[in-house]
């Protein structure tokens, strides 16, 4: 019926010897243990082997390389206006510059044209990439600290604090965005300006006046999803058991915060602020088609967009190139913020 | 439930008046004002407009007068543009953005959910890789690039579809799907992650266990869990959407409520924004008390305090 | 084979994850007679559920079958397609889930989720259904079997919840119950009153249970007999008294060792097994409890023990056998 093995046949193959004691290191030695990995290090593994991921970083790090380290040595600068050389295409050179290359003079290339200024295509878009860059880095810091800070008062204070505080997120975001933020410039025009008059202050005018009331503007509307979360989670965790255990083993307030509470929370905050930018980004390309962005003659992807759509019947390509660049921007944010939430929220493993 | 929801309403209706009270006083702390930006008004008649619409009265008291007017249903005279009401813009603006915007999220709903599902059926296959980078992609466009891109494509290059006005159904194509481009994969997105969520669920497995046949626990075991935060996502997206784009309403020259309030921020035309805001907050306030009692319907572990 | 109504031979299954191949079973054979209690013991990650899942078709997204037979009633499940296999569950074999908490759909009544097996498997008309439906909820003892039929999962308490699972289970009469860890998530005075409802039902019902479970408790009470897996192995099979009062195999004689007895001596320690099971991603080649065994020897570390009998239903794979027999000579 089974295959009842045939004793002797055992005795025939099998040696006495092997029926002696086995030593605990010979037993240790089959237990091959997968090594142990701390959950930073297992994040980092698994983020690497995300593909898609690995892809946006590399996208971003050559987009911020080109906004940020080459203009510093490119030949045109994005306020420069060439005479003659308006509305070029792409690699086309104007009459006098095509005069001084017959000269044997080295003429760069408007490798993406120019615009209807004469100024050379290339830079500006590379300009409007660093400004989205920066607006999208910026306001993601901002967002983050005046959201978790916003959000773990409510959450640690509870009670009417917290009702109210929430009530007051919930109040920010009905009011319609566009309102407050076409009046918050209004509203910042004189004091910024002053300001920037002031000694110390000068920054400003580098900046741009408009720049900074889109700061303040997010510092001010854009916290609320951030608050939410930064609560919610924080909720979740002060009744977790692993809190209640840490803190019946006598664990400090202090200890708690920062070995609980913050190792869990750190996750989801990086993703959270990588997925911030992009919408930051998205944000700022729309205030700056509306024309209450960057001031001129500073560019942001969305104002190259936005001037372009004037003339695109005829210069089609002065919209497509900051608007794919736009939309690459964030979606590469997009899929490194995916990436990251894969890899490093806890409740995401599977 | 009756209590539920008169309770709700209440905290609604202190909802919108902060709201008001708020954008009020923060309206008029800004420099400037409705009639600045006229040239030829003299110091005189600036006065005079002034004492016409009460501007020059205190700020409290023309919030108490503008406030009991608001109450009674009066919101007031433009002061931009003569001779019409506040009311009188909102009904005729309002009805050709909402047309617009809920056949966007329509259309967004019937693509997004079942391209979410399909997505999250086949996750790890070739399928669900094309919908996952397609719906990325889309929640990475801003709207003003689709808006072009399309009216580039099909109005000027195929000269398929008229660009500008909404005069016939072949008006609406254009707009209604730049709008509802965003929350297409935006709602692909969320389906796919809840769908997913639901499938590994234990109640899927019982379903499974039971001897129900793929479609049917699919459509009646997991599509009733998952559509949950379709649901939450689905009124403010609807109270956004209905009040209008202006973006989409700009290019495509379409005279909708979004491009009024714009238009009415920058000319400081205070009833109308007043007007507008107060009109936008009730509808966001009001969805946001639907979506409570849908989520109700559809989930009976929630209670309703 | 056709002896049986469960008759599982030489099964083997893997979980093909992202990090490899996870032999979740080695070669595990099993059967189960009509009417018969089978208790399959172990500890977490032994291949316990995964056997019976397999048995139904359950098995989860990366795992495949890769060598075996599995018999069901005169069926072979391994040929049958996804449709036929969906007529046999939860009509001829059904299964009752560890944690009741979440194994019912929270937005359906209780009545729907009864209704829905009988109207998938039998042709009753509505009011048949409806009477069917509650004569299921009184056969497991819920009282005012009306009302509870209207109210959802989360109104009632997870007792009640898993004989709701039990009624549903049970609404086709099927051979085979499949109970895994029934009783692991309830509380322990809850636990015996589901079992004892369940060994009642099994009396009134004569069906066959597979009754998967760590806790050795639970077996004693229920089973007639005990298959012991480890690490995708069944390392012995036995009656219940075998497997209880002569284990055979190094890793049930620690389990019996390892659980609380009445009659032991004052100041006696209970004594557990050390170490951690094996990974399944790479599996020993020799007997996957050596590490963990205190009378190891040089063979088991290269080598798997042949399978010994001591009677029809008593077989256990473990060197410590063969060594017995090599020192007092050939037994048959």
């Amino acid at each position: 019926m089974k295959e009842n093995p045939n004793p002797l046949s055992f005795q025939a193959r099998i040696n006495p010897d092997d029926f002696l004691p086995a030593s605990n290191e010979e037993k240790q030695s089959l237990v091959i243990m997968r090594e142990s990995v701390s959950f930073w290090k297992d994040g980092v593994r698994r983020f690497r082997k995300n593909k898609v991921a690995m892809v946006s970083l590399v996208i971003v790090i050559i987009i911020m390389l080109f906004s940020f380290v080459v203009p510093a040595f490119y030949p045109y600068s994005y306020e420069q206006q060439i005479r003659g050389s308006e509305h070029l295409a792409p690699m086309e050179y104007s009459e006098e510059e095509q005069a001084r290359m017959d000269n044997g003079e080295h003429v760069f290339p408007h490798i993406l044209g120019t615009d209807k200024h004469g100024r050379d295509y290339a830079i500006r878009v590379m300009m409007g990439s660093r400004v989205s860059l920066i607006v999208g880095l910026v306001a993601a810091a901002i967002i983050l600290i005046v959201g978790s800070v916003f959000g773990s008062i409510a959450a640690f204070f509870g009670g009417w604090v917290d009702i109210i505080m929430m009530r007051i997120v919930d109040i920010i975001y009905t009011i319609p965005d566009i309102l407050l933020i076409v009046l918050l410039s209004f509203a910042l025009k004189a004091p910024l300006e002053q300001l920037s008059q002031a000694p110390g202050f000068g920054w400003i005018q580098v900046l741009g006046r408009n720049l900074i009331s889109i700061f303040i503007v997010f510092a001010l509307l854009y916290w609320g999803g951030m608050a939410r979360m930064v609560r919610s989670q924080i909720l979740t965790l002060k009744e977790s058991e692993y809190v209640t255990a840490a803190r019946a083993l006598g664990a400090s307030n202090a200890r708690i915060i920062k070995k609980h509470l913050l190792t869990n929370c750190i996750g989801t905050l990086i993703v959270t602020t990588t997925l911030q930018i992009p919408s930051s980004i998205f944000t700022e390309s729309f205030l700056s088609f509306l024309g209450i962005g960057v001031a001129v003659p500073m560019p942001s992807l969305g104002s190259l967009a936005s001037d372009a759509i004037n003339g695109f019947n005829t210069f089609p390509y002065l919209l497509f190139i900051p608007a794919v660049l736009i939309s690459l921007i964030i979606l590469s944010f997009n899929l490194l913020g995916d990436g990251l939430r894969d890899a490093f929220d806890p409740k995401m493993k599977n | 439930m009756v209590k539920y929801i008169l309770k709700r309403l209440g905290m609604a209706v202190v909802t919108v008046w902060l709201v008001a009270t708020l954008t009020f006083f923060l309206m008029n702390m800004v420099p400037g004002g409705p009639f600045l930006s006229e040239k030829a008004v003299s110091p005189k008649a600036l006065k005079a407009l002034e004492a016409k619409y009460g501007l020059d009265k205190p700020l409290f008291e023309q919030y108490l007068t503008y406030m009991g007017d608001a109450v009674h249903g009066d919101f007031g005279d433009s002061l931009k543009q003569r001779g019409r009401t506040v009311s009188g813009i909102i009904t005729s603006k309002f009805p050709v953005s909402a047309r617009l915007g809920g056949m966007a999220v329509l259309v967004a709903f019937c693509i997004g959910v079942p391209l979410g599902c399909i997505s999250a059926l086949n996750r790890g296959k070739i399928g669900d890789n094309i919908i996952i980078v397609i719906a990325t992609c889309g929640i990475a466009v801003p709207s003003f690039v689709i808006c072009t891109m399309l009216m580039y494509v099909f109005g000027v290059r195929l000269g398929w579809l008229p660009t500008l006005g909404l005069s016939t159904w072949k008006h609406y194509i254009m707009p209604v799907l730049a709008l509802a481009f965003y929350p297409t994969a935006y709602i692909t997105r969320l389906m796919r992650s809840s769908m997913l969520d639901v499938l590994g669920q234990d109640y899927m497995r019982t379903a499974k266990a039971k001897g129900l046949n793929q479609m049917v626990s699919l459509f009646k075991h997991a599509l009733r869990n998952a559509i949950l935060p379709i649901v939450t996502y689905m009124g403010p997206l609807l109270a956004y959407t209905v009040t209008g784009s202006f973006i989409v309403e700009k290019i495509f020259t379409i005279p909708g409520l979004g491009s009024e309030f714009i238009g009415s921020i920058t000319n400081r035309d205070y009833t109308v924004i007043m007007g507008t805001t107060i009109f936008l907050a009730t509808l966001m306030v009001f969805m946001n008390v639907v979506v409570d009692i849908v989520y109700k319907l559809v989930d009976p572990r929630i209670k309703l305090k | 084979m056709s002896e049986y109504l469960v008759n599982i031979e030489h099964e083997r299954l893997s979980f093909f994850t992202p990090a490899g191949e996870v032999k979740a079973l080695n070669d595990v054979s099993l059967h189960v007679s009509e009417g018969e209690v089978l208790g399959i013991v172990g500890e977490s990650g032994s291949g316990k559920s995964v056997t019976a899942y397999s048995l139904m078709g359950l098995t989860a997204h990366p795992g495949k079958l890769l060598g075996g037979t599995l018999d069901f009633n005169g069926h072979r499940i391994n040929d049958m397609s996804e449709k036929e296999m969906q007529k046999l569950r939860g009509n001829e074999v059904a299964i009752i889930f560890q944690d009741p908490m979440t194994s019912l759909n929270p937005v359906y009544t209780i009545g729907n989720q009864i209704r829905e097996v009988l109207k998938l498997h039998t042709d009753k008309t509505k009011s048949e259904i409806q009477a069917r439906a509650i004569e299921l909820l009184e056969l497991v003892g819920i009282n005012e079997p009306e009302k509870r039929l209207k109210q959802y999962p989360h109104e009632l308490s997870g007792g009640m919840r898993q004989r709701v699972m039990i009624a549903i289970a049970l609404a086709c009469e099927p051979k085979l119950l499949i109970a895994d860890e029934p009783t692991t998530a309830l509380d322990v005075t809850i636990q015996a009153q589901i079992l004892e409802l369940m060994m009642e039902l099994k009396d009134k019902l004569g069906m066959a249970i597979l009754m998967i479970t760590h806790d050795l408790g639970v077996v004693a009470s229920m089973c007639d007999h005990i298959a012991v897996m480890y690490a995708g192995n069944i390392v012995e099979y036995g009656t219940t008294d075998d497997i209880f009062y002569a284990p055979k195999h190094e890793y049930t004689k620690g389990l019996i060792r390892s659980i609380p007895r009445m009659d032991s001596k004052e100041h006696e320690r209970l004594v557990p097994i050390e170490g951690t099971p094996v990974d399944l991603l790479n599996p020993p080649k020799g007997c996957p409890f050596a590490s963990r065994c205190d009378s190891c020897m040089q063979i088991c570390l290269r080598e798997k023990a042949p399978v010994t009998f001591f009677s029809d239903v008593h077989y256990t794979s473990c060197w410590m056998n063969q060594k017995a027999e090599l020192e007092g000579g050939s037994k048959k």
